[in-house]
């Protein structure tokens, strides 16, 4: 996506973060945002054509558990941390698709 | 124009491990709301999750079970969305990189023929809350969020809702066999989603997809395409356009309705997760997951209809659940009359589970219990009917069947000594129907044979009782 840096939506992307942009708040991030992304691009002068793609810098794989029950939290705790809560359940402003 | 219909089905299955894919909770069905939660489920920033091996295993011995390609390299990512279901806003899950991809499921059309169904691929992934609405607010348990769940892609191979019903009822054996899941559908243990496109016979370009949610059950599944296939049909001849979109099924109303549109279309941001490490997967372990292939079900339901000698529909009955079939087989083991056993298992047993619901490993009746039980009315020392009260009373005290016939003296009485008192007490009772009998009503025999069972309560032997009404009748 750094290929482009001149086209984007930013409107689409404050959608996607459920942020409420100005239009002069939208004008000051786009043209930040493409700095960002043409700074990033940078890489792409880098010749990578040897490396293996990989999303982690450590060598490691199968980082595995055995399937074991462990203690859950008690729930007094975990509730203290809902913004509201009724019959024992995080209560969440009503939720329709 | 005659138009077909193009079906791919998305199937989600909850795995069988004792604990949640990435932390330690319980995955226990039916606990209380919020009990079976931590940190890690609940996403709180800067915790770590760490791989169920049970799972991975689960979902690579499904691969092998279905014919997939096992990838030797997988990897997670992030999906990302906003929705209180998913606390950490993105799911884990695997995008380019799935543990299977591939393979095949064979179905059984009407009629007998065979069809093979492609599957896309099969990853794994994390369940997500179970949320509940009310009037002005909605509330989440997060005891769900976290379970392992596989998704199970086909390919849109799948040509009309009864295709559809075969494929998951196949899909559903094959799982339930391998001990992947318990598929139970009313505890969401599976899930389905379709997708469904019409287009004119004899054209290969697929039709505008529309996808069905929350169809619950596999019958609702089908019913809900039937109704899909006619609406887009109708709106088809009509000249209408087909509009890509999401559609919800009321199963109360039988009738689907749109959920959201192409423009609100998600937009998931895949990235690999940072937190999880790829899963490697070596040619040792695949080895020793294959030696976890259990008899898959077609091949097992061909076998007892071999070995025991039993229609299709009993052997169907008994394969559903490996615990029910390994039951039968050891009651079986030795009988003389497996379809006998196989009548008891499928009626009377199963029966008494769901009235008492209870499961078949938490049956109170052994299967060598059973099988003496058979035995028994098999030999004459007790009658069938007779049976079905031995039956009910080891049900309930898990007691032997010969120790209960003893117990209550429910041997069947085939002495004719004692059996013609009662067929004289009978006889003199019930002198109008030895009259209908004499003047040609041939049938007025099994209510006089009926008052010779009441009378000895049930013991009676029916055989001798018929032959020794009749002697007396007509020699009398």
């Amino acid at each position: 996506m750094a290929e482009d840096t001149n086209k984007f939506d930013v409107s689409y992307v404050a959608y996607l973060a459920r942020m409420h942009l100005t239009d002069a708040e939208k004008e000051k991030i786009s043209a930040q945002l493409k700095d960002i992304l043409a700074y990033v691009a940078k890489l792409n002068e880098l010749d990578v054509s040897h490396v293996e793609p990989t999303a982690h810098a450590t060598p490691l794989s199968n980082v595995f558990r055995k399937d074991e029950v462990q203690p859950s939290i008690d729930r007094e705790k975990i509730l203290k941390n809902a913004p509201e809560q009724v019959r024992d359940l995080f209560i969440v402003p009503k939720i329709v698709e | 124009m005659q138009y077909e219909a193009v079906i791919g089905l998305e199937v989600h299955v909850q795995l069988k491990t004792k604990s949640k894919m990435f932390c330690g909770c319980a995955t226990e069905f039916g606990a209380d709301p919020n009990t079976h939660v931590c940190p890690v489920c609940l996403g709180y920033p800067g915790v770590l999750p760490v791989m169920n091996e049970e799972a991975v295993r689960k979902t690579i011995l499904t691969g092998l079970m279905i014919g997939s390609e096992v990838a030797r390299f997988s990897k997670w990512d992030r999906k990302n969305y906003f929705y209180p279901d998913m606390p950490k806003n993105y799911q884990i899950s695997q995008y380019d990189l799935p543990l299977c991809a591939k393979g095949l499921v064979e179905i059984k059309l009407n009629g007998g023929a065979t069809k093979k169904i492609g599957i896309t691929r099969a990853h794994l992934e994390e369940d997500v809350a179970k949320s509940f609405h009310f009037e002005t607010t909605s509330g989440v348990d997060f005891n769900r969020a976290g379970t392992p769940l596989m998704e199970i892609v086909s390919e849109p191979d799948l040509r009309s809702p009864d295709e559809a019903f075969a494929y998951l009822t196949a899909l559903r054996e094959i799982l339930i066999s391998g001990g992947i899941s318990d598929c139970d559908m009313e505890k969401g243990q599976l899930r389905c989603d379709s997708n469904v496109s019409m287009r004119p016979v004899g054209q290969k370009a697929f039709g505008e997809k529309v996808e069905i949610k929350n169809m619950n059950t596999i019958s609702g599944v089908r019913r809900a395409l039937a109704y899909e296939i006619q609406r887009q049909t109708a709106a088809l001849q009509k000249g209408e356009k087909v509009s890509q979109e999401t559609r919800r099924w009321d199963d109360a109303t039988g009738r689907t309705s749109v959920m959201r549109t192409k423009e609100y279309a998600h937009d998931y941001r895949y990235f690999p997760e940072p937190d999880l490490m790829p899963v490697v997967v070596s040619e040792e372990m695949i080895a020793e997951i294959r030696k976890l292939l259990p008899e898959l079900p077609e091949a097992k339901r061909q076998r007892f209809v071999k070995q025991y000698g039993l229609p299709e529909y009993d052997a169907g009955v008994l394969i559903a659940s490996g615990t029910l079939a390994a039951f039968y087989e050891r009651a079986a083991q030795g009988s003389r009359n497996p379809k006998a056993i196989s009548n008891w298992v499928t009626t009377e047993l199963l029966g008494k589970l769901a009235e008492a619901k209870k499961t078949i490993d938490e049956c109170p009746v052994k299967p060598e219990q059973l099988s003496e039980l058979v035995s028994l009315i098999e030999s004459g020392q007790i009658s069938g009917k007779i049976g079905k009260e031995v039956f009910a009373e080891m049900f309930a005290g898990g007691k032997a069947a010969s120790l209960v016939v003893k117990e209550k003296g429910l041997v069947q009485v085939s002495d004719t000594g004692s059996l013609d008192g009662f067929v004289e007490e009978a006889i003199a009772k019930n002198p109008k129907s030895v009259a209908d009998f004499r003047a040609g009503n041939k049938a007025a025999i099994n209510f006089l044979k009926g008052q010779v069972m009441k009378l000895s309560k049930g013991k009676a032997n029916p055989q001798l009782v018929g032959e020794i009404l009749l002697r007396k009748l007509e020699g009398g």
